[in-house]
């Protein structure tokens, strides 16, 4: 018989533990799932503060909020208003936060909280219809200073990102000529700056930025001047020509619409206040999840119920992989192959030393009264039925007694599975008929052994955390047991079994 | 604690639990096949188209009305053995060497009364004994009366010859010896003595006992190292014969001498232990090695019986 080519089964096992891991990193880089448990993110809480004075009569506010500004990714919306009706509009590329109420009267004060996460792969997206530059006229002797400047800067550019530089730079105050001079004044200057582009047939407009201190309040927001170059929107610093969104710079305000409307008030403004928060990457993540397409690949979306059901069953496999390895390589006997790994499931819920006390307590009283059936000359089957029945009054007089004795410990029992634990007691009273406490004393403490061992690596964090939030990785510790299911070594007690036979060498 | 290293261990070619399961019983063995050594009762007929002898067959009892009938059917018989047919390991076989009154006295000199021996009835139909639990059947065999040159060596119960079969050669050989330990077992781990056996001329070579050598038997006090197997090659041959009627590439084969009907088989196992390794002081892997590398099997039982004993006997 010729064996089989065993390279298929290497590749494939290859295959999956590439995959669970790639697509593990994958989804750590996309969705932002923290690797470890405890991780924290920086997220800036900015708060809107609108305050008019009503006249009497209905109001409508409209507050401009940003829209995808580069560099961030928006985590919450929220508004504060008493009495008003509130909802965010989308239109035309512009998001507006509108109040409204019916009658008002007196000073209003009107807050919007929204939460951002720096996020350096945020980019402002292509506008769904291409900009277009807006027709502007000026008059004479306006139109010759324009022309002369415009004509200047063009001659020092070639492209609308240098031409834009170029007339920034034409238009401050050490370089100003007299034409210059005739046209600027410092309350028009970016206005001006935005009619001249658009008038030489490059989009512009006027962005409002926010920057980003921690725990600063009343703050205003910074005029900055964006251009189309044909692909994206570009900022600009109207001082120094410098390009590009300065770092811990909030773009609020990008697009026409003005900043703030109250209709049936006066006095409006708008001031901000903002602060910087830390908030769990993981609670980041699942606050994301459904947002990013690759949110369906995680268990957030589930109800909470099912959540932490799955949390339990995904520590299975790694009980899984401690068995495998325990029985293979290091060659421990056992009593049943998996007990171990649902005693050790019932210890991360009792606890360890509580629920070695329970277990070893309800194994040992079972036993006493194992002894007694097996004297009845019952079939087996009904010899296990009454054998689960006084598992469970066991369990039941144990918690009863436990808790009036003051110990809730006690109570801890009924979280082992009652039918492996009747089986377990029926083997382990067969071992003993058959082959002697010595043996029941080596596969029991084996089994706890392996339980034990199961438990410490279910009952880290970093074991839960991983996968739950991962659960991809379980392809891993697939592939590692399809491994160990090739392994052909000897184990590690093989070594001691085997030892006289070095007389033999 | 004593260790020896995995590098001596494959140098003595020893074959370990993974391999076998892997390389061995997985590859050459059918699933197909095993309830034919897992059922005493399917290997006995098996075996029988194959001329290979067993132990007479008293009675069968598959349902529990039938044990009624036992009672009736032991009265006649000095000694018999009952056993679970998908019993491993020795597991659940009770033998009766006679009667006193109307106890029955076991192999150990224990006496025990019918109710007892109806109980154990029904313990093995229902699956007590069997591998996974399942509802099972029992079957009374005639006793086998072990030839008196081998039940010397024994501490009670009938010693037996475990020959590992390989593709049809019997590649090892080993004969257990029952003690007080293993309570007239003649199962290893429960402390019965292996003597490794030479396969070309079936003398004894070593002996273990809890994988300890030792040279005397730990009760009968005789020594182990002049042992001689008689009618060897025909019990080889039978060995062989064993893997047409079956078709598991890799087996054990138990055989006893009946001081009247010359050798038995007793039963086939899928799984074989290792410890035959440590009672012959060689490994299995050179061995099968060999008959993995031969390009032209042998056809017959006995040619592949003269086979193994003129490449594996000892020098």
């Amino acid at each position: 018989m010729k064996p089989r080519s065993r390279l298929p089964f290497y590749v494939a096992v290859f295959l999956l533990i590439s995959a669970g891991i790639s697509l593990a990193v994958w989804r750590h880089i996309e969705l932002g799932i923290p690797w470890l448990t405890g991780e924290q993110r920086p997220v800036w809480m900015i708060e809107a503060r609108v305050d008019f004075d009503a006249d009497d009569n209905a109001v409508q506010a409209s507050l401009n909020v940003p829209d995808q500004p580069p560099g961030f990714r928006i985590l919450s919306e929220q508004a504060a208003s008493p009495g008003y009706g509130f909802s965010i509009i989308e239109k035309s590329g512009n998001r507006t936060a509108e109040w409204t109420k019916r009658d008002v009267s007196g000073p209003q004060t009107l807050y919007f909280k929204a939460q951002f996460i720096p996020d350096e792969t945020a980019l402002s997206q292509k506008p769904a219809k291409e900009p277009k530059a807006r027709k502007v006229f000026f008059e004479e002797p306006q139109a010759t200073a324009v022309r002369e400047l415009l004509a200047q800067a063009n001659a020092r550019s070639s492209t609308p990102e240098s031409m834009t530089r170029e007339l920034i730079r034409l238009m401050q105050p050490d370089t100003r000529t007299q034409n210059t001079t005739l046209l600027v004044a410092e309350e028009n200057y970016l206005d001006l700056l935005v009619d001249m582009l658009n008038h030489s047939g490059i989009p512009a407009r006027i962005a409002d930025g926010l920057k980003l201190e921690d725990a600063r309040r009343r703050q205003s927001l910074m005029s900055f001047l964006q251009i189309y170059n044909g692909q994206q929107w570009l900022t600009f610093d109207p001082k120094n020509a410098e390009q590009g969104v300065p770092e811990s710079l909030l773009l609020w305000r990008q697009g026409s619409a003005s900043l703030l409307d109250v209709v049936g008030g006066d006095n409006s403004e708008v001031s901000f206040s903002m602060l910087r928060q830390t908030v769990p990457a993981l609670q980041l993540a699942t606050m994301q999840a459904d947002s990013n397409g690759l949110g369906f690949l995680s268990f957030y979306e589930l109800p909470i119920e099912e959540q932490s059901m799955f949390r339990m069953l995904l520590l299975l496999p790694l009980g899984a992989l401690v068995v495998a390895f325990m029985r293979i390589v290091i060659g421990i006997r056992t009593s049943g192959t998996f007990m171990p790994v649902l005693i050790a499931v019932a210890f991360v819920q009792t606890t360890l030393v509580p629920g070695l006390i329970a277990f070893l307590s309800v194994v040992s009283i079972g036993l006493m009264m194992r002894g007694y059936l097996s004297s009845l000359n019952l079939l087996l089957v009904s010899r296990i039925s009454a054998l689960i029945i006084l598992v469970i009054f066991i369990t039941a007089g144990l918690s009863i007694i436990g808790y009036q004795m003051g110990f809730n410990t006690g109570m801890t029992v009924t979280f082992f599975p009652m039918v492996i634990i009747a089986w377990t007691i029926e083997r382990m009273s067969i071992l003993w008929e058959e082959e002697g406490a010595n043996e029941v004393a080596v596969q029991g403490a084996g089994s706890l052994f392996v339980a034990i061992c199961a438990y410490l690596l279910m009952s880290t964090p970093l074991a839960g955390h991983l996968t739950f939030n991962f659960p991809e990785l379980h392809f891993a510790v697939l592939g590692l047991i399809l491994l160990m299911g090739q392994y052909t070594g000897y184990k590690l007690s093989e070594l001691k079994r085997f030892t006289p036979m070095r007389a033999y060498d | 604690m004593d260790w020896i290293s995995p590098r001596r261990l494959n140098r003595l070619g020893m074959l370990n639990m993974n391999r076998r399961n892997v390389d061995y019983i997985a590859r050459y063995n059918e699933r197909s096949s095993y309830p034919l050594v897992d059922n005493k009762l399917k290997t006995k007929l098996a075996v029988a188209e194959y001329g290979v002898t067993t132990p007479r067959l008293l009675q069968v009892v598959r349902q529990q009305h039938e044990i009624s009938h036992f009672r009736e059917m032991a009265e006649g018989l000095g000694g018999f053995a009952i056993k679970p047919a998908k019993g491993s390991g020795g597991k659940g076989i009770t033998v009766i060497t006679g009667r006193d009154d109307d106890n029955y006295i076991k192999a150990s000199g224990a006496r025990v009364a019918a109710p007892d021996l109806e109980r154990h009835l029904t313990n093995i139909l229902a699956g007590l004994y069997s591998l996974a639990g399942s509802p099972d059947v029992a079957i009374v065999e005639n006793l086998v009366e072990s030839a008196p040159s081998l039940a010397k060596f024994s501490y009670q119960g009938v010693p037996d010859i475990r020959i590992v079969v390989f593709q049809g050669y019997p590649v090892m050989a080993m004969l257990r010896l029952a003690t007080k330990a293993s309570d007239g077992k003649a199962n290893l781990h429960q402390g019965a003595v292996g003597v490794g056996l030479d396969i070309g001329t079936g003398r004894s070579l070593n002996a273990v006992q809890f994988n300890r050598p030792i040279t005397l038997h730990p009760d009968t006090g005789l020594a182990l190292e002049n042992i001689n197997i008689e009618a060897w090659e025909d019990m080889l041959e039978m060995a062989a014969r064993c893997y047409e009627a079956t078709g598991l590439g890799y087996m054990g084969v138990d055989l006893v001498v009946d001081a009247n009907e010359g050798p038995l088989l007793l039963e086939l196992n899928a799984r074989p232990g290792l410890a035959i390794q440590m009672a012959n002081g060689r490994g299995l892997l050179p061995r099968l090695r060999t008959i993995e590398s031969l390009k032209r099997p042998h056809f017959t039982p006995r040619e592949r019986a003269n086979y193994a004993m003129n490449v594996f006997g000892a020098l």
